[in-house]
């Protein structure tokens, strides 16, 4: 009987405090949505329901220099580009680190896991001289390009997900006579959507999310980022502006990966998951 | 490990091919970018004039730089508050939506959103709430009663961008632990129930021991994320010129290439930052060895 009554309390406790985290967590969203349907004379008000609402924030913000649909387009295109590149070189070389024996493997798997350590920051200068000196500053190429170079987070996740597919399927491919690349490419990549998709949604909303990149590599406005744009944008309103438009810029940002997260939230979480599991 | 097929034939060619995208990133890319940085920090170069050989110069005018030395501890104050911060409260949070409750997927959904939109935008909402006059946390504050807090000026902003930047990691966090606790077995609490252990014996002697490989995962992730934080504090305590009013050793970086072109002395403090990230690295590791459990 008591231990019933606990365990209510513990129940009751454990619903008051997610609640309490859970407002936390979405209040920001929830105000930024507000705000982006206010009249530009309410910014401020306190309220959570826009009264008078108005959708001329939208209209306004693509009427602004800022040029939003050319930065959508860029922000879409470098983010897409990244994807492909990592999707692809990332599964050829987590292939082999996981199915194929070959000299010095574990070595270079150390190598590559090694990499996800040392900060960004310390490959930042020497790619910039590079890029500036093959005339790509400015440009989207710098974005993209290292992405088709492979990458230490993406080949471990997606070498953890292969290992998981039973070794038996690729003998029965061999003793059938089946190739490498074939195994590879009608084998384990269709046996692996699951954690090429959580790959993919991960790789896409790094490279949306991106800021300090496209600062370095593409800061002109209005051909830039999205990102870069919004940080000017704001930079713009702070002297005196609709915030209002500001927060409308901000959500229709961040409103196709909500979309996705919606849509592909067992993905995601199993992406996270996958890369947590222990070595 | 003897696991694996052996390439046959002309296959060793293919093999080399799948390697080489990931080969040439970890040698051009990475390595000889390191190294790179690490020649760029004895030299004197604007990338306009000839580079000039410097010697260690670029090293020992760090420490007599009080703008580096303040950049340093900003960024280990940042760490020391932001990673204890996504540990403790994304594993707490991770507990409870473990007790197997209801709308798990929701709270779930919700905890997770910051970690999907992007630091810039949501930096966005983040300055209207912080706005000292305008802000609604200064009215949530006033109307109870209290002082209203200029939350971005220079005595508060660190503060105030360590719990944006907690705000913004903890879904994933929490990801990470509930893998990690949903993998105990239910038998371990039911065989201590049955030897007379209460909640809080079952917490320290069950929970927490077995949920080690988690909390240096993330404690793992969480400092390498922290010495790389960036988004957060730009969009919220940036000046003109590239100034900040929390500056981190990025923004030091940052701001001593592309602002100063200054890339010697930049490269200097890029490689300052990576020894003192490997060297926490190493004791992480260390750590590991001798507490983490593995099953």
């Amino acid at each position: 009987m008591t231990n019933t009554k606990q365990k209510y309390t513990l129940d009751l406790i454990t619903y008051i405090l997610l609640i309490l985290g859970a407002v936390i967590m979405i209040t920001p969203f929830l105000w930024m949505v507000a705000t982006s349907f206010k009249l530009p004379a309410d910014q401020f008000t306190k309220t959570l329901i826009p009264n008078p609402a108005t959708i001329n924030n939208f209209k306004e913000l693509f009427g602004t220099h800022l040029n939003f649909p050319l930065m959508f387009y860029n922000s879409f295109l470098i983010s897409g580009l990244v994807t492909i590149g990592q999707i692809l070189t990332c599964a050829m070389a987590a292939f082999c680190f996981a199915v194929v024996n070959f000299r010095f493997r574990n070595l270079l798997f150390t190598l590559l896991l090694i990499t996800m350590m040392i900060p960004s920051q310390v490959t930042l200068i020497p790619n910039f001289i590079i890029f500036k000196w093959l005339h790509l500053i400015g440009t989207k190429a710098p974005l993209w390009i290292p992405a088709f170079m492979g990458g230490a987070f993406g080949t471990f996740l997606l070498r953890q997900y292969f290992l998981t597919i039973p070794r038996d399927l690729v003998d029965a491919a061999r003793v059938d006579g089946a190739s490498l690349l074939r195994i590879f490419w009608n084998i384990y990549m269709p046996l692996s959507k699951p954690a090429l998709a959580a790959l993919a949604i991960f790789t896409f909303q790094g490279a949306w999310n991106d800021l300090l990149h496209p600062l370095i590599f593409l800061p002109a406005v209005p051909n830039t980022t999205l990102t870069v744009g919004l940080a000017f944008f704001q930079q713009q309103i702070t002297q005196g502006g609709k915030y209002t438009v500001l927060m409308a810029g901000g959500l229709i940002s961040i409103l196709p990966l909500i979309l996705v997260f919606f849509f592909a939230q067992g993905q995601f979480i199993e992406g996270i998951s996958l890369s947590g599991v222990k070595r | 490990m003897e696991y694996g097929l052996k390439p046959l034939g002309k296959e060793r060619f293919w093999l080399l091919l799948l390697l080489a995208p990931t080969l040439i990133g970890l040698i051009l890319g990475t390595f000889g970018s390191i190294l790179a940085t690490i020649v760029l920090s004895f030299m004197k170069w604007d990338l306009l004039s000839k580079p000039v050989w410097a010697g260690l110069e670029n090293y020992t005018a760090l420490f007599t730089n009080e703008k580096f030395y303040i950049a340093l501890t900003n960024t280990i104050k940042f760490s020391a508050m932001y990673v204890p911060g996504v540990v403790i409260i994304s594993m707490f949070v991770a507990i409870l939506l473990n007790r197997k409750i209801r709308g798990i997927t929701i709270f779930r959904t919700i905890y997770f959103l910051p970690c999907v939109t992007s630091a810039v935008a949501t930096a966005l909402i983040w300055n209207m709430i912080y706005g000292k006059d305008t802000g609604i946390l200064n009215y949530i504050i006033q109307s109870l009663g209290g002082q209203p807090i200029c939350w971005l000026c220079t005595n508060n902003a660190m503060i105030s961008v360590v719990i944006v930047n907690i705000w913004g990691a903890i879904g994933e966090g929490m990801i990470i632990f509930l893998a990690g606790l949903t993998a105990i077995p239910r038998e371990y609490y039911e065989a201590s129930k049955v030897d007379g252990a209460n909640g809080a014996h079952q917490f320290f002697r069950i929970t927490i021991p077995l949920v080690t490989p988690s909390i240096f995962f993330v404690t793992l992730i969480s400092t390498i994320n922290a010495f790389q934080a960036y988004d957060y504090i730009y969009m919220l305590t940036r000046r003109s010129q590239g100034d900040s009013s929390v500056p981190v050793v990025v923004f030091s970086i940052y701001r001593n290439a592309w602002n100063f072109f200054n890339y010697g002395g930049a490269s200097a403090q890029a490689i300052e930052l990576a020894i003192i990230v490997i060297a926490l690295m190493a004791i992480y590791f260390w750590f590991e060895k001798r507490y983490v459990v593995y099953e």
